[in-house]
């Protein structure tokens, strides 16, 4: 394969209190695409802010096409030929592509003129299919991505490292995304692929190298991987994949909507009529592209948006009241966004444990806080969830996502909810934790609950739930039992394009 | 910038120690007496003098003592409720207009409320408060309902407050003993407050203030609405998650921090004053210093005991420099403002630390 165009060298990068990066070597080939896989805090971020210019190591060195160099800033990461492709695009709406890809580069007159036609070319060349004229408001997530690549490779980029590019992709478009891929490594280019989707990594890499707490744990040709084989080399123990879900126990009609209508912030209707019966014990995955309605169903079972018209009846009681008076109707709620919405991130462990029970006894007597029984509802949660923390005194946001997520499930899940509603529930959680908060949300069917799963990973729900339905355009669509229905008939529901299956199997007995 | 000092680099943490947080603080404090040494200077006044001047005429001399405490008395009451608004995000900015109206409910019981001798003086602090925290309630319920800025609707009312004051004092209000001033006439002894004697010093509203100071502090840390008012400052969104009614605690926040501004105004004119008089006399610009001594706080009300004292300290510095170095009064706003211009603009570097070794200077 010749030279490898980019190498590291035993890099080693030191935080107070860890060693994000011990004596890291990985080499990249041109026309290569790299899996660089890792649970989270197995150093992936730290190496990728190394090789965008945003740290220096301590140690060790990296030779870009055999020469050694040193990376001060993510600008001269972008001359020596280094691009990032961002999580999440770093673009003007209101700009047309062309607009966005001038800034830095374009002429001071007219800057975005010259590039259009580069542009162009480029989107020939690797089948992107972006109109530089479009704004970006118009575009796909997908597409907006694409507008990222394009942006690395005008700045003439060898290596393109692409950090978890997706997470906010449908499967089709996540398809998309790695025929780009394709068509870039056959041009020469080097790919970093960094993913928590193993089946992804399976299906675009060429190698792949594995992080665990710092350290390389083995760099093997994707040819003889396995899910099961990473995901063991991520996490150091067998894990498995099969489907999760043993028979459910089902009860009696738990929650019931029948023509439900709900408005978005903004005033527009978000949920045009939803239809929905969940039983107790049992899981419904409601897939979908994020902003399709979600959010909104989510929020007016958890009381926290009002109905606009159709009815909610949880066992037979109406769903009207404030997110206080649901939650001890039951009703538990794994928010969406687990930092901002879930927890107070500058409060403790303790206050955050109690934010759903801090007026009610044993926590408040009258109004008074009696912060020995905090102490005691926090020690006692922590350990029935093995959350990680110094203290149940430290800050929740100095906690890892994982460990928030259990902080968040041991407060919801405390007692006996009926209807759990579970958001994004393993979002950015790396293997262990994720398996974890599948165990807790199965072990609550099994005690009676029912579940609602709002997820984008298909995969979770696939693994998790009874059945799935789809939202689109504040529609559902199904549920369809999971037996029933393929993952690209699901893809093509969460487009819109088409009814998935032979139709007729969306009413349930 | 990276390699200006070759050893040593800066470290990014997030949760500084109390101990660095305190050393940033009093650095920052520092270097704006250094700054405002240049002004004293360039007024054609040796710094080494001016604060010599202060010093020996606030804390080196009983009487400067007493100047000292009767500018910490309204800077602690307004400080205190000033550190729980801001505490529960509302950003308070007419403490000046609510003691305004505080002064004047006081004023109103004081002359004209017949009431039997030993209730007047509570009845003139009831009145205040309640007329300091309805005032601030205007603000707080534009804020809860339909969203107004709070910062643009508290500073403007401070002028309604002023107004509406000498409205009253060169109106119907006008002193009858009194010709050609803008005036009430004089309290009756009832209505004014016991002072320590050979000064100006009213005792029971200082034990007041550090009694609220207190109190405060235990609402805060020791109930369930103090729980609300912090998860609510700290993050709405997941206040509203919780069911923690948003508006209802920022009505309170806003009735609580009006009231004690409202008690402020009270003291000063039911002791200093004995009468209503032009507000901006009555105030004095207390409402904005306080927030400095709220700021100075970092949320912690029963720390403003120490603030206030502080800043009063400069306030009556300024006093001192007016009369022993002919220097403008006005030289204590330029102090305050370059307190808080070098408080604000310091925060962040407690979240830094230099530590020796290694070559990484950014993030």
């Amino acid at each position: 394969m010749g030279q490898p165009l980019l190498r590291l060298h035993n890099i080693t990068k030191r935080f107070p209190g860890v060693v994000a990066n011990d004596g890291v070597s990985l080499e990249v080939f041109p026309g290569e695409v790299l899996a660089l896989l890792g649970e989270n805090g197995a150093g992936k971020s730290t190496l990728i802010s190394i090789l965008y210019g945003l740290y220096r190591p301590d140690e060790g060195e990296i030779l870009l096409e055999g020469r050694p160099v040193r990376i001060a800033s993510p600008t001269h990461a972008l001359r020596l030929g280094i691009g990032l492709v961002p999580q999440h695009p770093m673009l003007v709406n209101r700009h047309t592509i062309a607009e966005n890809l001038a800034l830095g580069i374009g002429n001071p007159l007219f800057p975005s003129q010259r590039i259009v036609p580069l542009i162009e070319k480029m989107s020939l060349a690797y089948g992107l299919q972006i109109d530089p004229k479009a704004p970006i408001h118009t575009l796909s997530p997908g597409q907006k991505q694409r507008v990222e690549i394009v942006r690395s490779l005008l700045r003439g980029a060898k290596v393109l490292i692409l950090d978890e590019p997706t997470s906010v992709l449908t499967p089709q478009e996540a398809e998309a995304l790695f025929a780009v891929m394709r068509g870039l490594r056959a041009a020469g280019k080097s790919l970093i692929f960094i993913s928590h989707k193993l089946e992804e990594v399976l299906a675009i890499s060429d190698r792949c190298t594995v992080l665990r707490r710092g350290k390389v744990v083995g760099s093997i040709p994707t040819s003889e991987a396995s899910k099961a084989r990473l995901a063991e080399m991520m996490v150091g123990r067998s894990v498995s994949f099969d489907r999760k879900r043993a028979e459910p126990r089902l009860g009696g009609k738990l929650l019931e909507l029948s023509g439900l209508k709900a408005s978005s912030s903004r005033g527009l209707p978000a949920l045009r009529g939803v239809n929905l019966q969940l039983r107790s014990g049992e899981i419904i995955g409601v897939a979908g592209v994020a902003g399709n309605g979600q959010s909104e169903l989510v929020e007016v079972l958890s009381g926290l948006r009002k109905i606009d018209g159709g009815t909610a009846t949880l066992g037979g009681q109406p769903l009207s009241a404030g997110p206080a008076q649901l939650f001890a109707a039951g009703v538990a709620h794994i928010p969406e966004d687990r930092i901002h919405m879930g927890t107070v991130p500058s409060m403790t462990v303790a206050e955050n444990l109690a934010l759903r029970e801090y007026a009610k006894p044993p926590l408040a007597r009258g109004i008074l806080s009696d912060s020995s029984a905090l102490e005691a509802n926090a020690q006692a949660k922590v350990r029935e969830y093995a959350v990680a923390t110094p203290s149940i005194h430290t800050p929740s946001r100095l906690l890892s996502g994982g460990n928030i997520q259990k902080v968040i499930l041991a407060r919801e899940l405390a007692g006996q909810p009926k209807l759990i509603l579970a958001v994004h529930p393993t979002y950015g959680l790396d293997v262990g934790a994720t398996e974890q908060v599948h165990k807790v949300l199965l072990d609550k069917t099994y005690e009676g609950a029912g579940v609602l799963l709002v997820s984008e990973d298909l995969d979770e729900i696939l693994q998790l739930a009874d059945s799935v339905a789809v939202l689109y355009h504040g529609e559902l669509k199904g549920p369809f039992p999971v037996g029933e229905v393929t993952r690209e008939e699901l893809g093509l529901l969460m487009t819109g394009s088409q009814e998935a299956g032979s139709g007729g199997r969306e009413a349930r007995a | 910038m990276n390699k200006a000092f070759p050893g040593l680099r800066l470290e990014y943490d997030p949760n500084p120690p109390r101990s660095r947080v305190a050393l940033v603080f009093a650095l920052a404090i520092l270097a704006a007496l250094l700054a405002a040494s240049l002004i004293f200077w360039a007024y054609g006044v040796s710094p080494v003098r001016a604060y010599a001047t202060i010093f020996e005429g606030t804390l080196a001399d009983p009487n400067g003592w007493a100047t000292v405490l009767r500018r910490a008395i309204p800077l602690l009451l307004i400080g205190v409720g000033l550190t729980l608004a801001f505490r529960g995000q509302f950003f308070n900015i007419g403490a000046e207009g609510q003691m305004a109206m505080g002064a004047m409910a006081g004023a109103g019981v004081a002359l004209f409320v017949p009431l039997p001798a030993p209730l007047t003086l509570p009845a003139m602090f009831l009145a205040g408060f309640a007329l300091g925290g309805l005032y601030a309630l205007i603000a707080a319920y534009l804020k809860a309902r339909v969203g107004v800025n709070e910062i643009l609707t508290t500073l403007m009312l401070n002028y309604i407050a002023y107004y509406i004051v000498i409205y009253l004092v060169t109106g119907p209000w006008r002193g009858k003993s009194l010709f050609g001033f803008a005036f009430t006439d004089s309290f009756p002894p009832q209505a004014v407050l016991p002072m320590i004697p050979g000064t100006l010093v009213h005792w029971p509203t200082l034990i007041l203030g550090v009694v609220l100071a207190v109190l405060l502090q235990l609402l805060l840390s020791r109930t369930t609405l103090g729980y609300e008012i912090r998860v609510v400052g700290e993050n709405p969104k997941a206040a509203q998650y919780a069911g923690i009614n948003i508006g209802r605690t920022v009505l309170l926040v806003a009735l609580l921090s009006g009231g004690l501004a409202g008690l402020a105004g009270v003291g000063e004119v039911a002791s200093i004053h004995k009468k209503l008089l032009d507000p901006s006399n009555i105030t004095l610009g207390m409402g904005f210093t306080a927030i400095i001594v709220a700021y100075l706080t970092r949320g912690n009300p029963v720390l403003a005991i120490f603030t206030a004292f502080l800043m009063a300290v400069i306030f009556a510095g300024g006093d001192e420099m007016k009369i022993s170095l002919q220097m403008p009064f006005r030289v204590v706003d330029v102090f305050s403002g370059l307190m808080l211009l070098f408080l604000i603009a310091s925060e962040p570097l407690a979240n830094y630390r230099l530590r020796r070794g290694g070559s990484d200077a950014t993030r």
